[in-house]
């Protein structure tokens, strides 16, 4: 299968890049949802703007009180950090059960995150990390928070002509105790349920705390009933069992082929269950 | 809209026009005359068509040749050094690791990518870098035993 007929440009910057887009024109980062979309010409951009090559956006900067990380930072690179393991454990859980080693060498956090796949790992992760996306436009960047980045089924806060530059995510306590588990579709590894979680606890009773998931509705969502249930709470095992009902409280349950709507409900609190049980 | 890219493919440098939408599996297999890199469902899925880009295992049947410009390549055909089989190559042989083949260079290429960074892998940890390469015959089992095979020899 062969994509059809393109012009090919690659940037060396993120301005040139966005001045070298035109109006059906398609970013190209590792290529590993667009390439395929583009062989079953889902997808016909008249142009790919090649981003793999400009190195500031594979950049991890430890920064005090936050790790950023480049869009262009490929899934394994992320999984063999090890000051995102230290601080951060659930980016890396996530970024190493991402489809396959081929796919991680070269798959991109900012490409996943444009993409907007709602079985896709890091929507979710990014939920529960209380992350910020930094965009970079003609203008020059915008900050993007989190909670309101997906907006969609495959649909993001992301403007024509912008760039993801980076992700930044903080280094706060929950985030020090956090995990993440999946139901994994598998032939793809996509979830089918991924639940990722990040609670501070003080003197055993959870202070802060976030919950998403991904894979379950039509975009990745942070399960607020599960958070105001376990706010100020100890996590033990009956806390856990009674808030983890409310797993797909508000939301509409994708159904298909791989899990009925009925299924996959369930899946959400056992995976919730699995998540906080660990922290 | 042509595209001159240059890429060095078992240590020979090739210089080469190509379209923008010319796969890099197709690169190797068509322009290069390299076919043992294998497209089995050219939707990156099975991952026959595994080749190391720059020392990292990738599905050259989801990267577009022009992107490997500069890089460096290796393939099933640059294994064997000096007529001798490398020690996955041998350890296939030896283990039956393989019965019709078609999936064998995506296995030997991942696995290559695998155990430079785990040398020493466990069977549960060989079973897990498999992820992305489907075998339709030998269930695996033996494909295990020849990556354990290798793995020994190589860290010997
Ligand atoms: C076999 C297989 C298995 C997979 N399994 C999983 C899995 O288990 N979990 C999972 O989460 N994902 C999985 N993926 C998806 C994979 O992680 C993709 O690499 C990722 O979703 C997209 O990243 P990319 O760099 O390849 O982006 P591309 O395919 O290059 O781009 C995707 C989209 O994002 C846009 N884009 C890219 N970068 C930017 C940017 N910086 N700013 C703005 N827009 C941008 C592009 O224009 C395009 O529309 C799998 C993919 C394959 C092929
Ligand atoms: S041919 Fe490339 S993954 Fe199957
Ligand atoms: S040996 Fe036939 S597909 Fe693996």
């Amino acid at each position: 299968m062969i994509p059809a007929s393109f012009e090919y440009k690659k940037a060396t910057s993120v301005q040139e890049a966005i001045s070298m887009l035109g109006s059906e024109d398609k970013i190209l980062a590792g290529g590993h949802s667009l390439i395929p979309a583009m062989k079953l010409r889902l997808n016909m951009p008249t142009g790919l703007v090649d981003i793999s090559k400009i190195e500031s956006l594979k950049e991890i900067r430890d920064n005090e009180k936050s790790i950023s990380i480049g869009a262009g930072v490929s899934h394994a690179t992320i999984a063999n950090n090890p000051e995102i393991s230290k601080h951060m454990p659930m980016i890396s859980e996530a970024a190493s059960m991402i489809g396959d080693i081929q796919v991680r060498n070269v798959g991109t956090i900012g490409g996943s995150i444009a993409h907007a796949d709602p079985s896709a790992d890091w929507p979710g992760v990014l939920l529960a990390s209380d992350a910020t996306v930094v965009i970079a436009n003609a203008e020059g960047s915008r900050e993007v928070d989190i909670d309101q980045f997906f907006t969609g089924f495959f649909e993001t806060a992301l403007q024509d002509n912008e760039i993801i530059t980076h992700v930044r995510i903080p280094k706060t306590a929950a985030n020090a105790n956090s995990c993440y588990v999946k139901f994994v579709q598998p032939a793809s590894r996509f979830a089918i349920v991924g639940c990722a979680a990040a609670v501070e606890k003080v003197n055993g009773s959870v202070k802060s705390i976030r919950v998403a998931f991904n894979g379950v509705g039509d975009n990745a969502y942070r399960a607020t009933g599960i958070e105001n249930a376990l706010k100020d709470q100890k996590l033990s095992a009956e806390n856990i069992g009674s808030a983890a009902s409310h797993a797909t409280d508000g939301i509409d349950v994708m159904d298909d082929h791989f899990a009925s709507e009925n299924y996959r409900s369930h899946l959400a609190s056992v995976f919730a269950k699995r998540a906080l049980s660990r922290l | 809209m042509s595209n001159q890219i240059t890429i060095k493919v078992n240590g020979k440098s090739y210089t080469r026009e190509v379209e923008g939408r010319t796969l890099l599996a197709s690169f190797l297999r068509e322009d290069l005359s390299l076919t043992g890199t294998h497209i089995g469902c050219d939707t990156s899925g099975c991952g026959a068509c595994t080749v190391l880009l720059d020392g990292k295992a990738v599905k050259s049947c989801t990267i577009l040749a022009v992107q490997a410009d500069g890089a460096t390549v290796k393939t099933i055909e640059g294994m064997a050094e000096n007529g001798n089989l490398h020690p996955l190559q041998a350890s296939f042989k030896e283990k039956h690791g393989l019965q019709c083949g078609f999936c064998t260079p995506g296995m030997i290429m991942v696995a290559s990518d695998f155990l430079a960074s785990n040398p020493k892998p466990n069977e549960q940890e060989i079973r897990e870098s498999l992820e992305g390469n489907f075998c339709r015959c030998t269930g695996y089992h033996n494909i295990v035993l020849a990556i354990k095979d290798a793995a020994d020899t190589m860290s010997a």
